[in-house]
């Protein structure tokens, strides 16, 4: 056998190795943060600090699973950052001023979340208009409103506490507890982020529905061609993450007790730098849940690390910065790649 | 047996009249060629018999009986399967995922196994020889991606098979192979629609020609009643054509030199 043949039998294995896996940088470039900060900061691999860690990658992970199926259906949603504090507030008004038990003001939370994810997804199927826009309108109305109503209703920009409301208990439990294993302390975040994390990697791989997602963004008119409903698939995302938005407001309420109505501005950027930085393609149709989990760990000990490391942490949003550009480059050379037809 | 049948289809968007008394009969086992040049109506003939538009003149029969079909599912469910020119697959998904894509098997739990296989297997009954069925289809040639795309079709249980200019960006060999894919569709019993602007390519595999003009039909033969020649002639512009060539006339320089 010749060395050209003995080639042409190795390529179709070793393609298949290099395309099935989006979430490969995300992996490596956390491993490198991981041995960096471990050299860089003596108390990093401290069990404190590494609940710290999983406890901030959570509360971006949590949200970074939905925005990035979101986002390899071809689609944004900036509102994702304040719905979460519209989720939190809403939970906290409703059972303070009906008086109500705690899980009232969260079941009506979640339709309320639920609500904004289906309007989203209603307005960009009805309108036509690209999902920034959209979403950039929802995102400035929820940003008003949370205030707004805040402010009518408390006469504050912060919730009163509900602390001491039936129900607050098990709603804590639920939400917002926490366990130490071994001098580990670890959030109930951290076992939603886990969870939604399988349950979105799950549905993305292995369901109808996760190869409708990829199909509508890869080529939403191809989809819709071999029957793919398009519209219905898109919305179902959004649902995701307004389901996604109401667990983040509620772990919110439920540890701190009150909502501050202003919050939640800019960490929807921050959500699709994790689902970028895991492996997502920003034009949709490639990426990966598991990825965006590697993405929102990576933010989770970039900030801590240069805390630990004692440095100045302004340079914690350049550094992040810098990731997202060379995560960016490196997807859009996958795409380029994968889009390649042989010999060109 | 006949298996599609339009009688005098009409459709305007607004004002603008895209079609207007165009008759097309698909039968089983054959291969129905629409020719036209662009603009000619081709499209738009395409998207009503594959359920994107629907027509506002005419009747349309699908195995005798008459429809107005509101979703390329609706057409899809009565076993007419299209494959588009430039939208036939989605490049970044792998081809067993393209393969299944609108009818996969499991709903909460895919059969990935059993999809793989599938999709090697009906690709190699067409002659489709893939050693990788996980890479990304837009790693492939257009022409293998028009083959896998018609492969899909038989596989499922298609008994028509329109194809929206399946050679117009290939070069001559592929364009031979895909060709090939479009006999053994015929070959396989489905009833297939071929539209295209090359009357060569039409000729080689088609039982009826079908010729549009700007949105009217401009003629409907068998292949006994009709020869390349005339075909690529009428497909020209016939008289059109005769006509530009006069206007475009070159004249002898020396009896006018430019002033």
């Amino acid at each position: 056998m010749s060395g050209t043949d003995l080639l042409a039998q190795e390529r179709p294995l070793r393609r298949r190795h290099h395309h099935s896996r989006p979430e490969l940088g995300a992996l490596l470039a956390a491993v490198a943060v991981f041995v960096f900060f471990s050299l860089a900061a003596e108390s990093f691999l401290r069990p404190s600090s590494i609940g710290t860690v999983l406890y901030t990658a959570s509360t971006i992970g949590i949200m970074a699973v939905p925005v990035a199926l979101l986002m390899i259906g071809g689609e944004f949603d900036l509102s994702a950052g304040v719905a979460v504090t519209t989720a939190a507030l809403t939970s906290s008004m409703i059972s303070y001023q009906f008086t109500a038990i705690t899980w009232v003001g969260a079941l009506v939370s979640l339709a309320v979340a639920l609500g904004i994810g289906a309007l989203n997804g209603w307005l960009l199927a009805r309108t036509g208009l690209p999902s920034f826009i959209v979403t950039l309108g929802t995102f400035l109305m929820l940003t008003g409103a949370n205030l707004g109503v805040t402010k009518v209703i408390s006469g504050t920009v912060s919730t009163k506490s509900i602390a001491d409301m039936q129900g607050f208990a098990s709603c804590h439990w639920l939400f917002a507890s926490e366990v130490t294993i071994g001098g580990l302390t670890l959030k109930a975040t951290v076992w939603w982020w886990l969870g939604l994390m399988l349950l979105g990697s799950w549905i993305l791989l292995r369901t109808r529905f996760g190869n409708w997602i990829f199909a509508v963004g890869g080529d939403a008119a191809a989809a819709r061609a071999v029957g793919v409903p398009v519209a219905r698939t898109k919305t179902f995302l959004y649902l995701g993450v307004g389901f996604c938005a109401w667990v983040l407001g509620q772990h919110l309420l439920f540890s701190f007790d009150t909502v501050q109505s202003g919050e939640g501005v800019g960490n929807e950027l921050i959500y699709i730098v994790a689902a970028v930085i895991g492996g997502c393609l920003i034009t949709g149709g490639y990426g990966s849940v598991v990825g965006s989990a590697l993405g929102a760990l990576i933010f989770g000990m970039t900030s801590k690390g240069i805390v630990y490391a004692e440095w100045n942490p302004d340079w914690f949003k350049f550094f992040l910065g810098a990731m997202l550009l060379l995560a960016a480059l490196l997807n859009h050379w996958v795409k380029r790649r994968a889009e390649r037809g042989p010999g060109k | 047996m006949t298996l599609l049948e339009l009688n005098e289809v009409g459709k305007a968007y607004g004002a603008v009249r895209a079609l207007e008394g165009v008759s097309l009969t698909v039968e089983q086992g054959r291969i129905s060629c629409v020719l036209g040049d662009n603009g000619a109506g081709k499209s738009t003939l395409i998207k009503i018999i594959a359920g994107l538009h629907q027509h506002d003149e005419g009747s349309y029969a699908i195995a005798g009986e008459q429809v107005r079909l509101s979703s390329p599912r609706q057409a899809l469910d009565r076993g007419i399967a299209t494959v588009y020119q430039d939208l036939a697959v989605v490049p970044l998904m792998p081809v067993w995922r393209n393969f299944f894509l609108g009818a996969e098997l499991g709903r909460f739990r895919l059969d990935v196994p059993r999809m793989r296989r599938i999709t090697q297997e009906a690709l190699e009954k067409m002659g489709i020889d893939l050693h990788d069925v996980d890479q990304p289809i837009g790693t492939l040639s257009g022409g293998q991606r028009q083959c896998v795309a018609i492969a899909r079709a038989v596989h499922f249980g298609a008994k028509a098979l329109i194809l929206d200019e399946p050679t117009a960006a290939l070069g001559v060999k592929q364009s031979g192979v895909v060709l090939k894919y479009v006999a053994a569709a015929r070959d396989a019993g489905l009833g297939v629609v071929l539209i295209t602007h090359n009357p060569h390519h039409a000729y080689l595999v088609g039982d009826h020609f079908t010729l549009l003009k700007r949105g009217r039909m401009a003629g409907s033969h068998p292949r006994s009643e009709i020869n390349l020649e005339r075909l690529t002639t009428e497909m020209a512009g016939g008289s059109d054509l005769a006509e530009l060539s006069h206007e475009l006339g070159r004249t002898d320089p020396k009896e006018h030199p430019p002033t």
